[in-house]
């Protein structure tokens, strides 16, 4: 059983990290530090840590007013829902079309939210933020890759999407490091009958499932892709070619995200058939975490199925509804 | 002393009371010859703007990044032909810039572009938006314990959007400082009167109900201008709303407290008209229509 650590614990002591080491690194929060993880940010540097109350939409403009000033490097931390959705023509006007060096963290992505439903459980944070002009998103796999990630999007001049979640997930990269680069996409098993592309906590997935399908003789690359934009389009498309069959696994919408990304990549330049797992164009519900994957088809299994199902079998797990 | 100190007062309001016509003729020709810009706003705006830019504001149009300069935010966006007019006035670019105005490849936007045009401190347009980035600016500004000034300009139809509400909650709850918002009040909208739209008079006890000191000009007396913006910079408890009292469209008869001038283009006699009416003479006109 892997190590499990939470994503959001992992940002948040990775800020504080980064905050030592850039001091005019500030961090603005609507009142969810507590649960985003800013919180310990707070308690180490109250004067660089700005309560903007519940009002997203200020937060982001005022923080993309402070970016102008020499040198400071905001970070706004909110549910992704928020950051999103009610913050999205703030984030799209304020810091997007002119480049500010804003870093936003969608924190709650996603199934993993406790039993908040669909008010909070954002599947669609993706799908906005890669549409939009001069946005690099990024979704880490696991709470090592957040802690480079964070650091990787400080040091970058210009706006960035982080995506975090709540619960625990397995550890999928060495303690030492995951390596991790801006657009720079990661071959975590080596296989030529399928590749299984997964992004954010989903590649813990796709690699327990890849495990699975080796038991049954089939050999599956699973390919990790923390950054949706700029994609690693290099990896993806050695992959198409060398597999000819495509699965996307993501914890969010099957519309726009890793899976609308990944097909946009290959309809132009090296098409395959391509099969999308994640919500399926619906929005989320209270209950288990656990529960919540099965019903959108996202457990170890499904993955499983459908790949054994797009190598011309069948299998009824695949087939739950 | 007192009377040569007056006599300085009026050589300053006389002087930019020309500048301020001339201000004004010079966006609406440029309006003109585009055929498209927000002439009624711009012109409610104009005396206010032009205290602003050659009486207040600490720049260096030739170092437009200079760090200790103090910040102008243009919140309601729209007021475009306005702000370049001023900017190009002042020397940060070229007239020749204004023909570019709102066409394409141009860097001069129809709403403001910081990553194009000279002195545009912030990217405005959507409204509310400036608002708030101008409270992140004076918040920096403490951050860092410099000593400019951030001075942010809104439409009265602003007072409608949300988002405007959080940033004068916090500007006045933190007691932000340096942080003064003038708000154009012409009373009008884009499609009607704020009485019509959504009015949220009366305005003053909002403003200080959210601990704003509040300042009231007649944003067309430059006196009246002089005394407000004075009064607004020695203020150093927190953040100051200048509630600027204007007529949308002022200095042109026919525009004036029109709701349809807020983006209508005027025809080539309107224009001349116009010029007429702001003191333009023969040669001014001509020019313009060659």
């Amino acid at each position: 059983m892997a190590e499990l650590a939470a994503l959001r614990d992992s940002f948040g002591a990775a800020l504080v990290e980064a905050g030592r080491r850039y001091s005019r690194l500030v961090v603005f929060d609507a009142d969810v530090c507590t649960s985003t993880k800013t919180s310990l940010f707070r308690d180490a540097f109250p004067q660089r840590f700005f309560q903007m109350g519940i009002a997203e939409a200020n937060m982001v403009c005022a923080a993309a007013g402070m970016s102008t000033l020499e040198g400071i490097i905001p970070w706004v931390s909110t549910f992704a829902v928020f950051a999103a959705k009610r913050a999205l023509d703030q984030v799209s006007i304020s810091v997007a079309y002119p480049r500010n060096n804003v870093k936003i963290n969608g924190s709650y992505a996603g199934i993993p939210t406790g039993k908040a439903g669909a008010t909070h459980q954002s599947v669609q944070d993706l799908a906005i933020m890669r549409s939009m002009p001069n946005m690099t998103v990024i979704a880490p796999g696991d709470a090592v890759e957040v802690r480079e990630a964070v650091f990787a999007a400080t040091e970058f001049e210009g706006p960035v999407y982080l995506r975090t979640t709540r619960h625990p997930t397995p550890i999928i990269f060495p303690k030492e490091g995951a390596g991790f680069r801006i657009g720079k996409g990661v071959r975590m098993r080596a296989g030529g009958d399928i590749t299984i592309i997964g992004t954010g906590i989903m590649t813990a997935r796709a690699l327990e499932a890849a495990a699975c399908l080796k038991d049954s003789g089939i050999d599956a690359r699973v390919l990790h892709i923390p950054t949706l934009k700029p994609i690693d389009a290099g990896l993806i498309e050695e992959a198409a070619a060398e597999t000819g069959r495509i699965i996307t696994v993501e914890n969010h919408s099957v519309i726009g995200g890793l899976g609308g990304a990944v097909c946009e990549l290959l309809s132009g330049r090296a098409p395959v058939p391509v099969h999308r797992m994640g919500f399926p164009d619906c929005f989320g519900e209270s209950g288990d975490n656990e529960e919540i994957f099965l019903k959108m088809g996202l457990s170890v299994k499904n993955i499983a199925a459908a790949a054994k199902n797009m190598l011309g079998g069948t299998d009824s797990v695949y087939h739950n509804g | 002393m007192r009377e040569q100190s007056n006599i300085n007062q009026q050589k300053i309001i006389e002087r930019l009371e020309v500048l301020s016509r001339h201000i004004r003729r010079k966006l609406i020709k440029v309006v003109g010859r585009i055929g498209s810009g927000h002439l009624g706003g711009s012109l409610s705006a104009a005396d206010v703007v032009t205290a602003l830019y050659f009486h207040y504001l600490r720049i260096d149009p030739d170092n437009p990044q200079w760090e200790d300069r103090d910040r102008f935010v243009l919140s309601k966006g729209h007021a475009t032909p306005l702000y370049y007019a001023v900017l190009a006035e002042r020397g940060y670019f070229p007239d020749s810039w204004l023909d570019t105005y709102d066409c394409c490849n141009s860097r001069l936007q129809g709403h403001p572009d910081m990553r194009k045009t000279p002195g545009v401190d912030m990217t405005t347009g959507s409204l509310g938006q400036g608002f708030s980035s101008a409270l992140g600016i004076a918040m920096g500004r403490r951050f860092l314990k410099k000593e400019f000034r951030t001075f942010v300009m809104i439409g009265d139809g602003e007072f409608q959007e949300g988002q405007t509400w959080e940033a004068v909650m916090y500007a006045g709850s933190r007691r932000v400082t340096n942080f003064i918002c003038i708000m154009d009040h012409n009373g009008l909208q884009l499609a009607s009167t704020i009485e019509d739209g959504l009015p949220f008079f009366p305005v003053r006890q909002k403003w200080e109900a959210f601990g704003w000191h509040v300042v009231e000009i007649d944003g067309h007396d430059m006196k009246s201008i002089l005394e407000g913006m004075d009064a607004a910079c020695s203020y150093t408890d927190g953040p100051v709303a200048v509630i600027s009292r204007t007529k949308k469209g002022k200095g042109v008869s026919f525009m004036e407290q029109s709701v349809p001038w807020h983006s209508q283009a005027p025809s080539r006699a309107e224009v001349l008209q116009a010029l007429k009416e702001l003191g333009a003479d023969e040669g001014e006109c001509e020019e313009w229509l060659s």
